[in-house]
């Protein structure tokens, strides 16, 4: 049974390459991503008489099978870069290579809407709420075949096939696929969203904060279910997320970002031990260790900037403790420190 | 001062149902613990296991279908004077006196603490004029006061401002300054930064911390945050399912956790683990208040469960050493 339902899957969609000059090529490329909202007067002219830059030249890019923590702390642009890159809204400039199983790369930011529904089922997301992410009003059957459905993809029994496997594969039992949403807890709901997400047998799935909605017991098993699928499907994941030491234990390479750009990217291991931008240094000390001998050693006043009103230069330097006048009045460049680690400080 | 009971508050086999189709669910079933004076005591678990509705209680904040239905909450005054709060009548003024005045609470939610229709400075203001006999003006400058001691800049014009005019954090803070305004002795803080940001968290810990040094309140920190835990409390109590599993000194408890459940908690936290392994999970989750499993609650998820004694005895409370007690059939066997 399982095995004819994977071997429809494949027949599905066609297997990936294992091994093609393609590989060491990033499956996305996002650069001088940008998205503004409009704020408009309040009048009858409803004129635009500024913007929200929730998303300021972003740039980053994503090998085949790893995984980027984006983190920030809210209206840091974390969650626009990530529905800008899926197109569920349009950036406002920038491009966002994305290169499928060793297909030619496409730019995401220039295709239209029906140009991109094809490419769809190649990327998809994971949401936070497990609660307000499943229609309340299908069972979770029809919420992970849905997706089949859209795009024609499956149908009858070989469909039913698909969903069976795939709700196996999450770790949720076939038969409960007629029961509705509510019937589960909220870490069996997270499965559904997965399964939902995986269906399609996706290259790049986005998860934005998809753990923080649950109980540290149930966190730990929808991590390793992410990290197990993550390997056997081969899949290439940006987690969105605001908690550091799920990030560290999940990503293989961290972006840090405030006030709509990127301010620090590194690998997991070296931005952890040696952090070099000041925001990233607070927002590390900030984290309370439940360790009671290692004291909290958080020194930063001031709050996240509002980014419907930066400040100038670095957006960071009215709370930051080494702020000097070129920081006032230049933006910084996000250079490099050391292979692969990125910091964009006047002062570092 | 002399005449003061050690402990602030005791809470006496405290038991809270909430009334349902499925018959009583035991949301607080048995809850013992007491808080000494000038001291932290957080309750720490998922989901559920009862810590806000213990909160609550103790403010006799439960509203129906909830119901307390046993046990005692003694508050000890610093005029020596005890009263029980399970016991006291809804309406009776004592308790309009206790709270806001001896004991406040701050809560999860600063948006919905606070009224949106109202400015910060009638807000605050309301309290220091129910326990204080003091003019509308002086009412006015001791809120002034304690604005500007919880960090906010220029307080006596944000008197006059609405709470959506705030950030998050400057709510909270005003939420704080609501709390502390009328100096209670005893502060519960249920949840005070989970809607916050991490650097907006580190700051209103702090500030709590540096306030309670400074006005000498006891605190019971209600949270799910383990980190939160180490950094600000004393003593610490465990909860599932309605009942504490553990309970001692931080340092103690989350070092050498002698229950299962308090060594799976932390052992399944992600920072401690190194990266990319697998983390050791619970297995389950955490069941519906109305089909608690019999004996010890925590048996089905259990990674040492004994058949035929976990299944079926509920564990008494036992101590370990001083100061640190485990409710679990094999603790002794674990050591």
């Amino acid at each position: 049974m399982m095995d004819k339902a994977a071997n429809q899957q494949q027949l599905a969609v066609p297997p990936r390459p294992s091994a093609s000059p393609t590989q060491n090529q990033p499956l996305l490329e996002v650069r001088h991503l940008q998205k503004f909202f409009p704020i408009r007067n309040k009048g009858l002219t409803s004129r635009i008489v500024g913007h929200v830059r929730a998303v300021d030249d972003v740039n980053f890019s994503l090998l085949p099978g790893q995984t980027l923590g984006l983190v920030g702390e809210s209206g840091c642009g974390k969650t626009t870069t990530g529905r800008a890159i899926l197109r569920a809204i349009d950036p406002t400039a920038g491009s966002i290579m994305f290169r499928p199983d060793g297909q030619p790369p496409v730019d995401l930011a220039a295709l239209s809407h029906a140009q991109l529904k094809p490419l769809r089922t190649k990327m998809q997301m994971i949401f936070q709420d497990p609660f307000s992410s499943l229609n309340p009003r299908m069972t979770i059957g029809d919420i992970v075949a849905e997706p089949l459905i859209i795009h024609r993809l499956a149908r009858g029994s070989e469909r039913a096939d698909l969903v069976a496997a795939m709700l196996r594969k999450v770790g949720l039992n076939p038969e409960h696929a007629n029961r509705y949403p509510h019937a589960f807890s909220g870490g069996q709901r997270q499965r559904v969203g997965i399964a939902r997400a995986l269906i399609m047998n996706p290259s790049l799935v986005i998860a934005d904060e998809a753990v923080s909605a649950l109980d540290v017991s149930v966190q730990a098993q929808i991590i390793n279910l992410l990290q197990d699928l993550q390997q056997e499907l081969n899949l290439t994941l940006l987690f969105i997320a605001h908690d550091l030491s799920v990030v560290r234990h999940l990503c293989d390479q961290v972006a840090v970002m405030y006030a709509g750009r990127i301010v620090e990217v590194a690998d997991t291991q070296t931005l952890f031990a040696s952090p070099h931008h000041p925001y990233t240094k607070a927002l590390l000390s900030a984290v309370p260790d439940a360790d009671p001998d290692v004291p909290m050693n958080f020194d930063l006043a001031g709050e996240v900037a509002d980014p419907a009103n930066l400040p100038s230069g670095c957006a960071f330097h009215p709370r930051c403790p080494a702020a000097s006048p070129d920081c006032r009045s230049n933006v910084p460049e996000l250079d490099e420190v050391s292979p692969g680690h990125q910091s964009s400080c006047h002062r570092c | 001062m002399s005449e003061a009971h050690p402990k602030l508050l005791e809470v006496q086999d405290l038991q809270t149902h909430f009334m349902s189709d499925e018959g009583p669910l035991r949301a607080v079933d048995g809850v013992t613990f007491s808080l000494t004076r000038g001291k932290t005591l957080a309750i720490v678990g998922e989901s559920g296991c009862g810590k806000s509705v213990t909160s609550y209680s103790i403010l006799r904040l439960i509203q129906p279908p909830g119901r307390i239905v046993g046990g005692q909450i003694l508050l000890h005054e610093e005029d020596g004077t005890t009263v029980d709060m399970a016991s006291l009548d809804t309406r009776d003024e004592r308790l309009y006196r206790i709270r806001g005045g001896v004991a406040s609470m701050i809560f999860q939610e600063p948006m919905t603490a606070l009224s949106p229709v109202h400015t910060i400075g009638n807000q605050i203001t309301e309290a220091i004029l129910l326990h204080r006999k003091v003019s509308r003006r002086q009412a006015d400058s001791l809120a002034a006061e304690m604005l500007t001691k919880v960090g906010i800049p220029t307080a006596a014009e944000r008197l006059a401002r609405y709470p959506h005019e705030l950030s998050g954090g400057m709510r909270q803070r005003v939420v704080i300054a609501m709390a502390l305004v009328c100096r209670p002795q005893l502060l519960i803080a249920d949840e005070p930064t989970t809607a916050l940001d991490v650097t907006i968290q580190a700051q209103i810990l702090r500030l709590m911390r540096d306030l309670q040094a400074e006005m000498g309140m006891s605190m019971l920190l209600i949270t799910h945050n383990l980190g939160v835990v180490a950094q600000m409390a004393d003593e610490v109590a465990v909860m599932y399912l309605g009942r504490i599993v553990e309970q001692g000194l931080v340092r103690e408890v989350l070092k050498r956790p002698r229950h299962p459940y308090t060594k799976c908690l932390l052992r399944s936290l992600p920072a401690l683990s190194s990266h990319r392994q697998r983390l050791p999970s619970i297995r389950g989750s955490v069941p519906a208040l109305h089909e608690i499993p019999p004996g010890c609650s925590f048996h089905p998820r259990c990674p040492s469960f004994a058949a035929g004694r976990c299944d079926t005895e509920i564990p008494s409370r036992i101590q370990t050493c001083a100061g640190h007690h485990v409710a679990c059939h094999l603790a002794e066997v674990d050591r």
